[in-house]
């Protein structure tokens, strides 16, 4: 494990969110942009792991962290569905161009 | 010293008149208005002639000589310790005359007014503008602050716009009414500029304080105001021949006089008594206020006489050529106060040489009367013919013996014939006049002379001319328009006889006048001349005027159009001021100060067009942004902040 | 080379090449696929980073839940065979290049930073010192966030149900004689009455 630098971990996860980052950007299907924000999470909890085993091995802080961030992102995607279905009765897409609402 | 505050009774019983009158509206009170006015004017006027007993006989005089009484004063606007407008009332012996002059023909005015304008719709206006005119008028010749007179000066002009239009659905009053109020308010300007170089050099806005520094060879006030100049003038003389031409629009002179014909589309009452007794000389009262300060300077002294000459010279001749009544009378007034005016100019200071300053207060005294009798008088005419021009009128002494007998009484005031008033004060003018200036008096001298024709052209083609071939269909008048016309006349024929130079001098102290017979002779036999002529012209119908005008021809054609100033007046400011400084400056509002505005809007609107494009309603053009943005902080805060 | 790192390489690199596929590939459902191979690559990391503990949460919520419940969705709200339409040029250049951007930026600072570790205690993870942790009511304890997040749980989990909800709808007879559907504005009074 040694023989790893937290580097090549941190590249791992940078690389995970900042491609969650394009997927959210590019991405035109809403639901496609709820996986994409998972990927983000993800790669959060990567790094969180990370640190705990690198940096602080005698504490469990980031393990927690990272069991509350998977509950809490749970939560979220169940919502985020609920709502996308909702979005998807009036607007009969889940197209985000087509949620235009917010336009001036 | 007596206390002589209830003399701010005097304009303010007006003044709640007006008040009174004005919140009634124009149909209630119509019978009570001319009552309820014309007893407050019988209050103001038994007050200002008591205050007239009390300071004239009683206790005015301060050793030898009749002194300043301020008798109010309070602290109105501060400007610096010492510069203050106040708001002062002070009784001189030229403002207890005016008050009692201003009241007494209010007075009569009003009482006229009751019977002329009988019938009339807006009755209750009338008699409210007519007070707060009164108001205006006595506030301003008891004004202590020279500021407080051209407040007052402003709001008689006010006043006189609002009687001049009152008959507002005849598009030539309202005509008149802004011409008059416009040429005024132009006059007041150069008043306005005049008052601030004089307060500015003298330190303050009090008339006395302004004559007491300003004469005062040692004071500092004297000196700024010799030393500096404008244009060759020195500061002295461009306050002061600003402040008279200020005079000279109010009062008619030569060439601001093309208002005061036009301004007898007023009701002729309005006529008797703002342009012919009050307001119209309320130019000769204020360089009479301001004498000392004229005195010293030799070229204001010059202007104001040869203004008033040429103004009366030029008024006679026009009058000769006139034929509506009122017109006439109009230019007749022009010209008396053109006499009142170079009495002024020729006067000098202190003691005898001050003859000319009583001379012009006595005329002023005098003229009121008689020309205010001949206001009426005409009213009466016009409201027996139902027409202002000579041409309907003639042999009317059969059915208007009162009036007959009235307005003959002040031809013969106005001529100049003895023992009438008008021969006491003309003859003392004309005696100024020659002790210091003989051109003048050759001009003064001829005008007499055709005052007497002129006068006497309108009295016989009035009176005389034909057969009255009307049947009178009503009579002369009620009780309240002869009334006036009878205590006038009387008060004609007595006035005369004051001496008016133990009350009235330059410098207060009693001036001894002297009567000399050789020297009447002059004036008296050109007047007998005028009025022999005008008989022999008029007194019957002929064609002899007909021919006397062709004979002078295009002179006469010239003082018929009144010499063109009108024309003159229009070419100026339709071709000149108009296109030339209206226009551009209009063009300049329009497109570049309405064009900033209109710029910086639309350049706000489509600023706003722009940047509204990054509301675009989609989520991950903001979820784009809002990286940049972290980025961007990061950026920041790491690599250039810290 | 030790075989933990050569593991270690092949793991991340099987991560990211399946993330990278799930957020270019145009069907959704397949998209929705390589999501789950990531995930399972997230979690073989866990693995191979000696949390046990995690690594199996992850596969139970992640990865048999999340993805699961977005299959669902793609169900329920499209058909799922049919190609999605492709993001504008403009929008798929900027946004690669604003990621590699973010991404040099961030890795540069990361790698500038000097880790250093606090102590050299071997790092082992019980799951009996999880759940000790866990339920502490003092002394570094989780217990006050536990309870947080089971309330966030019954709160998502109503909120789910009632912005999903469909409205009943109600037939309005209109002049005509037609019937009509009622607005949806009904939906907000039907949600107070839920609520209250």
């Amino acid at each position: 494990m040694q023989q790893i630098p937290i580097e090549h971990i941190l590249f791992v996860s940078t690389a995970l969110f900042f491609i969650g980052m394009y997927g959210l950007f590019t991405r035109r299907n809403m639901i496609t942009m709820l996986m994409s924000i998972e990927l983000i999470l993800n790669s959060v909890n990567i790094n969180f792991v990370a640190f705990n085993k690198y940096l602080f091995p005698g504490k469990l802080d980031g393990i927690f962290f990272t069991i509350f961030i998977i509950t809490v992102a749970a939560a979220e995607a169940a919502i985020a569905i609920a709502i996308i279905i909702n979005l998807y009765r009036t607007h009969k897409s889940i197209d985000v161009e087509d949620a235009t609402e917010l336009k001036y | 010293m007596a206390d002589y505050s209830y003399i701010a009774l005097v304009p303010l019983l007006p003044l709640a008149t007006f008040v009174l009158l004005g919140l009634a509206g124009k149909n209630r009170l119509v019978k009570w208005s001319g009552y309820i006015g014309s007893a407050t004017m019988l209050g103001s006027a038994v007050i200002s002639l008591y205050a007239a007993y009390q300071y004239f006989f009683v206790n005015g005089k301060t050793g030898d000589a009749y002194a300043e009484i301020t008798a109010l004063r309070y602290t109105w606007l501060e400007f610096a310790p010492g510069l203050s407008i106040d708001m002062g009332i002070i009784l001189d012996s030229i403002s207890v005359m005016m008050l009692v002059v201003v009241s007494f023909i209010s007075l009569m005015v009003h009482i006229y007014s009751v019977g002329y304008m009988k019938g009339e719709e807006r009755v209750t206006t009338y008699f409210s503008f007519l007070s707060l005119f009164t108001f205006s008028m006595l506030a301003l010749v008891v004004s202590s602050n020279i500021f407080q007179i051209y407040i007052f000066w402003e709001l008689v002009g006010v006043s006189s716009y609002l009687l001049i239009g009152f008959y507002y659905q005849k598009p030539s009053a309202v005509a008149a009414s802004k011409k008059a109020f416009i040429v005024t308010r132009f006059a007041d300007l150069g008043f306005l500029v005049g008052i601030l170089i004089l307060a500015f050099y003298s330190g303050s806005f009090d008339i006395g304080t302004i004559i007491n520094r300003a004469t005062d060879s040692q004071s500092e006030a004297f000196t700024g105001l010799v030393s500096a100049g404008f244009l060759g003038m020195s500061a002295l003389t461009w306050s002061l021949v600003l402040v008279f031409a200020g005079g000279a629009g109010k009062s008619a002179m030569f060439p601001l006089h093309i208002w005061l014909p036009d301004a007898m589309e007023g009701p002729t009452p309005v006529s008797a008594l703002i342009h012919a007794a009050t307001m119209v000389v309320a130019g000769v009262y204020l360089v009479a206020r301001l004498f000392p300060v004229f005195y010293i300077d030799e070229i204001a002294m010059q202007v104001v006489t040869y203004v008033g000459a040429i103004s009366a010279l030029v008024a006679a001749i026009i009058a000769c050529t006139q034929t509506d009544i009122k017109r006439i009378l109009a230019y007749s007034t022009m010209s008396q106060i053109g006499y009142m005016m170079f009495a002024l100019g020729v006067s000098g200071y202190g003691g005898e040489e001050g003859l000319g300053y009583t001379a012009s207060m006595f005329h002023l005294f005098t003229h009121a009367f008689f020309k205010s009798l001949l206001f009426l008088g005409a009213g009466a005419i016009i409201h027996f013919v139902h027409s202002n021009e000579m041409k309907d009128m003639g042999g009317l002494r059969k059915w208007m013996p009162v009036t007959h007998i009235t307005f003959l009484i002040a031809c013969l005031a106005i001529a100049g014939v003895p023992p009438f008033a008008g021969f006491f004060s003309k003859e003392e003018i004309l005696l100024a006049a020659y002790q210091s200036d003989k051109i003048v008096y050759g001009i003064g001298l001829f005008v007499a002379a055709l005052t007497a024709f002129y006068m006497f052209r309108l009295y016989f083609s009035v009176f005389w001319k034909k057969e009255a071939a009307d049947a009178s269909h009503h009579g002369e008048g009620t009780w309240s328009m002869k009334l006036p016309l009878i205590v006038l006349a009387g008060c004609t024929v007595v006035v005369g006889f004051i001496h008016f130079g133990n009350y009235i001098s330059s410098d207060g102290a009693p001036l001894p006048t002297h009567f000399d017979i050789r020297f009447s002779i002059a004036p008296v036999v050109s007047a007998v001349a005028g009025i022999l002529l005008a008989a022999y012209l008029y007194k019957k119908e002929s064609d002899r005027p007909a021919k006397f005008a062709t004979a002078l021809g295009r002179l006469y054609r010239a003082a018929y159009k009144k010499f063109y100033i009108d024309e003159i007046y229009l070419f100026i400011t339709k071709k000149i001021i108009f296109n030339l400084i209206g226009a551009p400056a209009a063009w300049f509002d329009r497109n570049i100060v309405d064009g900033i505005m209109n710029l910086l809007a639309s350049g706000t609107a489509r600023t706003a067009a722009l940047i509204k494009g990054m509301q675009s309603g989609r989520v991950q053009s903001y979820a784009l942004y809002f990286f940049g943005g972290v980025v961007a902080l990061a950026i920041l805060l790491i690599y250039i902040w810290i | 080379m030790s075989a933990s790192s050569v593991i270690f390489y092949i793991i991340s690199a099987c991560t990211l090449v399946t993330a990278l596929l799930a957020v270019t590939t145009p069907r959704i459902f397949r998209s929705a696929i390589w999501l789950l191979f990531s995930l399972i690559g997230v979690a073989s990391l866990y693995f191979w980073m000696e949390v046990e503990f995690i690594a199996a949460v992850q596969i139970i919520v992640y990865v048999s839940g999340i993805v699961v419940l977005i299959i669902f969705s793609i169900f329920l709200t499209q058909q799922s065979g049919a190609k999605m339409p492709k993001p504008a040029l403009k929008r798929a250049l900027f946004s690669a290049l604003a990621v590699l951007f973010g991404f040099a930026f961030t890795y540069n600072l990361i790698s500038k930073h000097a880790f250093t570790a606090t102590s050299t205690q071997p790092f082992a993870v019980n799951v009996s010192d999880i759940g000790e942790q866990m339920l502490n009511p003092t002394e570094y304890g989780y217990l006050l966030p536990f309870e947080v997040v089971s309330i966030l749980l019954l709160a998502a989990m109503i909120g789910c149900i009632v912005i999903a909800m469909k409205s009943p709808v109600k037939k309005v007879i209109s002049e005509n004689g037609k019937g009509v559907l009622a607005p949806r504005n009904e939906h907000k009074e039907e949600v107070d009455e839920v609520t209250s």
